[in-house]
Formats: C-alpha cells, sequence, structure tokens
C-alpha cells in the first residue's frame, strides 16, 4: 500500500491544532475561564460633588381674590393676562338690596340732622322763654317786697321762672339726644357704605391675572377665588432633593437650572430658602431656588432640573465609585494584592460629580483596587487585567 | 502491529475528516440546545443573585414580582427594618417594556431601585454609579446602549452613565435601572390625554365637585396623581439569622408574602420557566435521538462501502478481531473528531444568540460520553455486517 509521509504528518498536525482549539476554548469560556476586570489606583483628587434636584416654577407671592361673604358676581373687569396695578377694580359683587339700604340710612340720617336743627331751635325758644320768665320773677319778687301785690302772685312767677329753666335744661337734652342720633346714623350709613365697597374687588399689590374662576352671574362662597394674581416679578424654584442626598444643601448656593422647555440651556440661580418642613411621605428635602435673573416667558408649573454644587474637597484620597461593592453586609472594595484580589471594607466620604469617591478610612494611597469586572468577584476568583471591558 | 484503522483513514482521509465534520456541527447543535435549556435556568438564577437579596416581600398571596404581578405600599419598608434580624430593606419596581434605541426597539425590562440599598447592580463594566437622583440610568451591554446615551421612558429621557452585564428579567430580557421614584412614575404614570380625560371625569361627579366646598375638585385631583406604590422590598438578612426564620416572622406580623431565595427560585424555575424549559428539554431529548441514529448510520454506511476490501482482509485471513477493532477504532475517532468540533463551533455562535446560552463543562462531558457509547453502540451493528461478509465477495463471487 502507497503511503505518504506528509499527509500522515498532516494530519497529526491538523489533529493537534484541533484538540489545542478545543482547549484554547474550555480555558476561555468555561467556568476555568479568569474573570476580565479593570483596575486603577487609589489617588489624589479633588473632589466637586453636586446635588441633584427636582423644581417647579412657582410665584413667591399669589393672591386669591374673592369675596367675603357669598353672593353673586355682577361683573369681572380684568381676564387672564392682565397686568393690574394696586387698587385697581377686579370684579363686584351684586350689592342685592345694598344700595337702597343705604340710601334709607342716608335719608334717616338726613332726617336726624333736622331733628338736631329742630331740638336747637327749642333750646333758643326756651332760653328766651327763661329770660323773660327771670325778668318777670325778679320783678314781681321787688313789687311784693314794697306789698304792691301779694304773695301768692310773686310765688307764681318764681314757679314760672323755675318752669322755664327745666323747659331750657329739657331742650338742651333734647338736642344732645337729636346730635347721638344724628351720629348714629352717619355711622350706620357709613357702614352701609364700607359694605357696599367691599363688593368692589380691588387688587391687593401690582400683578398678573392668571385665572379668572367665576364669571358674572355665578354665585360664590365666602372666600372663593374670583381672580387669582401672581406678582410677576417673584418667580421661583420650589425643589426637592432626596433626603438621603442632600447633605451640603445651604442658602446661597448656585444653582444650575435647565427649564423644561429649553432644554440646553443653564440658566444660574442662588438657593434662596430652605424650608424646614421636609416630605416626610416622599422622603425629600425641600429648597427654593431663585433666578438670578428671571427668564421671559417662563410658566408657572413648570419643570425644571436643578444642579446645585456644594463645596468640595481638596486632595483627597478617592477611587471611583464603581469599585465599592457591597460584600458580606459591608461596603468596601477588592484591592489587588500580587495578582489576587482581597476585599476590603472602607469608609467613604463626599462623592465626585465625575463618579469618584473619598476614601476616608482602608485603603492607602496607590493601593491598586478593581473598578470594573464581568461578574460577581469572589476571593478566589482567577482575574485578568485588562484596560476595558467594553470595546472589545 | 500496524494500525489498520489509521491506514484506513489515510487512505479516504478527505471523506473521514469531512464525516467527522459533519458529525460536529451536528453535535454542536445538540450542545447549543443543551446550552440554551441551561441559560434559561440560569437567566432565573441570575435574577436572584443579582437583586442581592435575602427575602423578597411582595403583596399578599401573589408570588410576585416576578411570576405574578405585585404591589406594595412604599412605606412598607419602614415597618419591615423595625424588626428582628432586618439588616437592609430597600423598595424595588420591575417594568418590562419596549425601549427604543434609535430605530429599533428592544424589549427590556426597567428596574427602579434605591442608591446604595439590595436591588443595585453589583459591578459594572463601564461609566460609574448613578449620582443624581433622577434621570440616570445603568444599562445592561445587551441593549445596546453605549455610555453617554439617552434612553427614552414613557416622559423623560435618561442618561446612560453606566453599563453592567449579565443583568436580566427571568425572561432574559437585559435590564434598564433607573432610580426609584422615577421608576414609580414611570410604572404608574399615564399618558396626559387620559390624565386630562381623568380630571374632566371627576370635575363632573357632583360628590368631588361641590359648590359650596371650594378646593375639594383640586385636592381629589392631586390625590389621584400620586403613586406611592412599589412592586416588592428586598430584605437582607442580619448575620446571626436564618433567612426563613425572618420571613417567617414578616408573613406572620406584617400582612405581606415573603419569599426566601429557594422558595423565590422554585417560584422562578419550577413554575415561571417550567413549560418553556420542558419544551426545549423535548426538544433536546429528540435531537440527541437523532443525533445518535445519524452517527449509527453513518459508520454503518461508511463500513459497507468498505466490504469488498474487508471481504480482501477476510481472504488474506485477518482475523475478525483486527477487522472489528478497525471499525471500532473508527467510529470512535469519528465521534472524538466530532465532539471536539461540535464543542468548538457551540462555543464559538453561542455568544451570537439573542438569549444568553450556558455551555456547561458537566454538559460537555456528558456529551462526550454519550456520543462515544452511541459511536461504540453504532459501530457493534457495522461489525456484525463486516463479520457475515463472505471472503469471496472479494473476487467478485
Amino acid at each position: 500500500m502507497k503511503f505518504s509521509f506528509d499527509r500522515r504528518t498532516t494530519l497529526i498536525a491538523a489533529a493537534v491544532v484541533l484538540v489545542a482549539t478545543l482547549v484554547l476554548f474550555v480555558a476561555r469560556s468555561g467556568p476555568l475561564a479568569s474573570m476580565r476586570v479593570t483596575v486603577a489606583p487609589a489617588a489624589r483628587a479633588d473632589l466637586a460633588p453636586l446635588l441633584f434636584g427636582i423644581g417647579v416654577v412657582e410665584a413667591r407671592r399669589s393672591y386669591l381674590v374673592g369675596p367675603t361673604t357669598a353672593g353673586r358676581v355682577r361683573h369681572v373687569a380684568v381676564d387672564v393676562g392682565e397686568v393690574v396695578k394696586a387698587g385697581q377694580l377686579l370684579s363686584e359683587m351684586d350689592p342685592v338690596d345694598l344700595d337702597q339700604r343705604l340710601a334709607a340710612t342716608s335719608a334717616a340720617a338726613r332726617r336726624a340732622k333736622n331733628a338736631v336743627d329742630t331740638a336747637a331751635a327749642q333750646l333758643a325758644d326756651s332760653v328766651a322763654r327763661r329770660e323773660v320768665a327771670a325778668a318777670n320773677a325778679r320783678r314781681y319778687e321787688e313789687l311784693g317786697r314794697k306789698g304792691f301785690v301779694s304773695s301768692s302772685v310773686t310765688e307764681g312767677k318764681t314757679q314760672e321762672m323755675n318752669s322755664a329753666s327745666a323747659q331750657f335744661a329739657a331742650a338742651e337734652a333734647a338736642l344732645a339726644g337729636a346730635r347721638q342720633d344724628l351720629a348714629r346714623l352717619d355711622a350706620e350709613r357709613a357702614g352701609a357704605q364700607q359694605q357696599r365697597s367691599n363688593l368692589r374687588l380691588l387688587a391687593p399689590a401690582d400683578g398678573l391675572v392668571t385665572a379668572r374662576d367665576a364669571e358674572p352671574g355665578s354665585t360664590v362662597v365666602a372666600g372663593q377665588a374670583v381672580v387669582r394674581l401672581v406678582a410677576a416679578d417673584s418667580l421661583w424654584l420650589k425643589m426637592r432633593l432626596d433626603q438621603n442626598r442632600s447633605a451640603g444643601l445651604q442658602v446661597g448656593l448656585p444653582a444650575e437650572i435647565v427649564l423644561r422647555s429649553r432644554p440646553g440651556q443653564a440658566l444660574p440661580g442662588k438657593v434662596a430658602r430652605i424650608e424646614m418642613l421636609g416630605d416626610s411621605v416622599t422622603e425629600e428635602r425641600i429648597a427654593q431656588v431663585a433666578f438670578d435673573t428671571p427668564p421671559k416667558d417662563v410658566s408657572i408649573g413648570e419643570m425644571s432640573e436643578i444642579t446645585l454644587r456644594p463645596p468640595g474637597v481638596k486632595q483627597a484620597l478617592a477611587v471611583p465609585g464603581a469599585a465599592l461593592r457591597l460584600h458580606g453586609g459591608k461596603t468596601g472594595v477588592w484591592r489587588l494584592a500580587a495578582g489576587k484580589p482581597g476585599f476590603v471594607a472602607v469608609k467613604t466620604g463626599t462623592s465626585g460629580a465625575d463618579g469618584r469617591v473619598q476614601i476616608l478610612d482602608g485603603l492607602k494611597e496607590g493601593d491598586v483596587v478593581i473598578v470594573y469586572s464581568e461578574g460577581e468577584l469572589t476571593a478566589d476568583s482567577r482575574i485578568k487585567v485588562v484596560s476595558t471591558l467594553t470595546g472589545s | 502491529m500496524i494500525s489498520l484503522a489509521g491506514r484506513d483513514i489515510l487512505h479516504s482521509w478527505g471523506k473521514f475528516v469531512l464525516t467527522g465534520v459533519g458529525l460536529g456541527l451536528l453535535i454542536g447543535a445538540t450542545l447549543t440546545m443543551a446550552g440554551v435549556y441551561r441559560g434559561m435556568v440560569d437567566d432565573a438564577r441570575v435574577l436572584l443573585t443579582n437583586s442581592g437579596a435575602d427575602i423578597w416581600v411582595v403583596q399578599k398571596d401573589t408570588q410576585g414580582p416576578y411570576a405574578e404581578s405585585s404591589s406594595i405600599r412604599d412605606d412598607v419598608y419602614r415597618g419591615l427594618l423595625g424588626m428582628p434580624g432586618v439588616a437592609q430593606a430597600a423598595n424595588v419596581t420591575y417594568l418590562t417594556m419596549q425601549v427604543r434605541h434609535g430605530a429599533r426597539e428592544s424589549r427590556t425590562m426597567v428596574v427602579g431601585f434605591e442608591q446604595g440599598q439590595p436591588g443595585e447592580p453589583g459591578y459594572l463594566v463601564a461609566g460609574r454609579r448613578l449620582l443624581r437622583g433622577h434621570f440616570e440610568a445603568i444599562a445592561d451591554v445587551k441593549t445596546g446602549f453605549k455610555l453617554g446615551e439617552r434612553i427614552r421612558i414613557r416622559r423623560h429621557d435618561y442618561e446612560v452613565v453606566g453599563l453592567t452585564r449579565r443583568m436580566v428579567s427571568s425572561g432574559g430580557d437585559p435590564m434598564v435601572f433607573i432610580p426609584l421614584k422615577d421608576a414609580q412614575e414611570a410604572q404608574f404614570l399615564k399618558d396626559n390625554d387620559a390624565i386630562i380625560a381623568d380630571r374632566a371625569r371627576t370635575e363632573a361627579n357632583p360628590a368631588l365637585n361641590r359648590p359650596g366646598v371650594p378646593g375639594l375638585l383640586d385636592a381629589v385631583t392631586a390625590s389621584q396623581t400620586i403613586n406611592h406604590s412599589v412592586n416588592a422590598v428586598l430584605v437582607k438578612v442580619g448575620a446571626g439569622d436564618t433567612a426563613a426564620n425572618v420571613a417567617q416572622e414578616i408573613r406572620r406580623w406584617k400582612h405581606v408574602q415573603a419569599y426566601t431565595r429557594e422558595q423565590m427560585e422554585e417560584i422562578l424555575i419550577e413554575k415561571l420557566v417550567a413549560t418553556s424549559a420542558k419544551q426545549i428539554g423535548m426538544f433536546l431529548a429528540i435531537l440527541t435521538v437523532v443525533s445518535a441514529a445519524i452517527v449509527a448510520f453513518i459508520i454503518y454506511t461508511m463500513t459497507l462501502g468498505k466490504i469488498r476490501e474487508i471481504a480482501v482482509l477476510k481472504l488474506i485471513g485477518t482475523r475478525n478481531r483486527t477487522i472489528a477493532g478497525m471499525i471500532l477504532q473508527q467510529a470512535l475517532g469519528l465521534g472524538l473528531i466530532g465532539f471536539i468540533v461540535g464543542k468548538i463551533s457551540a462555543t464559538l455562535w453561542a455568544p451570537a444568540f439573542p438569549k444568553y446560552v450556558l455551555l456547561e463543562t458537566a454538559d460537555a462531558m456528558r456529551a462526550l460520553a454519550i456520543v462515544m457509547v452511541v459511536c461504540a453502540l453504532a459501530s457493534t451493528l457495522a461489525i456484525r455486517a463486516a463479520l457475515k461478509v463472505d471472503p469471496a465477495t472479494a473476487i467478485g463471487g
């Protein structure tokens, strides 16, 4: 049988290649394969943290203008979008019989004034009578002393004088009473006038009409708004921050405000107020952020993303945040020592905006930690350090 | 002694190798099918491992959150934290949805998690963890998203800041992780038309829109748009307590359902993927039988093709053992080549599958044993045929 040496060698070589390929594949993709990881050293870096929250545009001052008693709207003078001045008439309520009552009290007051005049005239009359009676009484007393008239006549004249004095006192009292009556009726008329003017709803401050909640003819209860106003120059943002990511929040922090209507533009602002009351249900803190220069055409209720930059730490020992793992109930990193990973529990501090996390305790400068890995690491993971896990 | 089998193979090596490769591809397909089955089960396991929980607390009388839907209030976790043995408790939501990526859509599971708590992806392959409380996402590399790309989920855009790997739902869909509050909103937020229609409905209801009670309508409308539900609470048990005991206490006092890792695994593997796994298993069994039959036929026909040569061998007085040995060696050789080619091809094409294919070494070893046994059995058929050959056939008798 003819037999080629070359062919045999080729076949053996092919078999060796085949087996080698198998071994390679088993070593690279089975449980024997090593896990690819990337590493980074713990190094000093400046960390600039950030706080992020969602804000809603609100007016710092808004006014609900409505009647103080239930009634029917007679007319509404302004419409949504109008700019109004303080004191401007916004709406008027139907007075029902208030005008008639005002007329009645006015008439009563006028009559009371007449009554005062009458009483004054009566007083003058009683003064005159008293003077005549006094003169007569003096004369008859003189005549009586000289014996020209009987004592009964003298006594009669004295009594007339006393009567005239009493009438004068009565007329004086009647005049005072009439004056008080006049004052009362004047006050009543003023009160009715006040009530009448209370039905005219006036703007409490300069502002912009945002809602016209009732139309003429509709009935509103006390306290219900007919017109709503906001002070257009007082727009700010109510910002909500997750409680567990609100450390470092303070008044005056500069803010970058990105309104939903203009996503590409960051408007500058400042934290104007931090609310004492947080939201216990949503577990959020609330802060008010004011625009440095309020933008035009911004609508109340618009959503925005607000980024705050609290002061950072300089030259802190830090590792990439992706290196932090939870292992055995502890937060730590996998430190690479002599090619083998070992878990080290660490204490973390500030996180920077670039994802680096300050290490307060547990690592030394220059320690190499595993950042990215293809799977969960364990103490006896076989690892292979590569430069990147994606894009390969 | 000369190797008859080796000589014969060398004689028609092309045919032998091609047959081996063909057989290998068939074995590769069978191995892949086993890998698909293992992958399904592994998807379910990896989902549980990645959530990092010891106990899953879900709505009473449900088998949520993966197998059934479950909804509990998002303040339940506070009560759980106060229970003895509970080290950590965190809300989590799961929402399966189509996520648009450029022109194509991919099915993903959107997970809402709390940062630094169970439910957070344990490791990353690129990027960073979430820093902002809203509108940032970590995506599984299988979703196809790159760092810095934006994912639209319902009303908001989320920036991909981190990538992870092997984070899948029990159905094998890759996951996208977003902050819990956003996820709660995404899960229960209706579209604007529905919200406006709801408002109109409320307004038309005289009981909720009473003329004498200003503000009532606003209050009712506001209460309709808030959502304080999550799908499950993930609990980590402290050192020194067993998950079973803590789960028992939770079930007893908190009026919710609590599952331990073992129970959850049973729900996922025995109930959720059971039917599809059986489907694949059935197919795998048939494929194994068919492969065995094909191997047997190939060896049988290969022997029949050499019947003349065997007759010559017999004629020159070759012993039966030698002939049987030659056929058996060839069969086993064919099986070995087939297995190696099969294993390599399965390893090569497994990553191209859209879902995870797990090729286990134990499965490969089992396959090797089966291939060898089937080859040996098949060769007995061929050996019988060869031994029955009349030496006279060699001289055309």
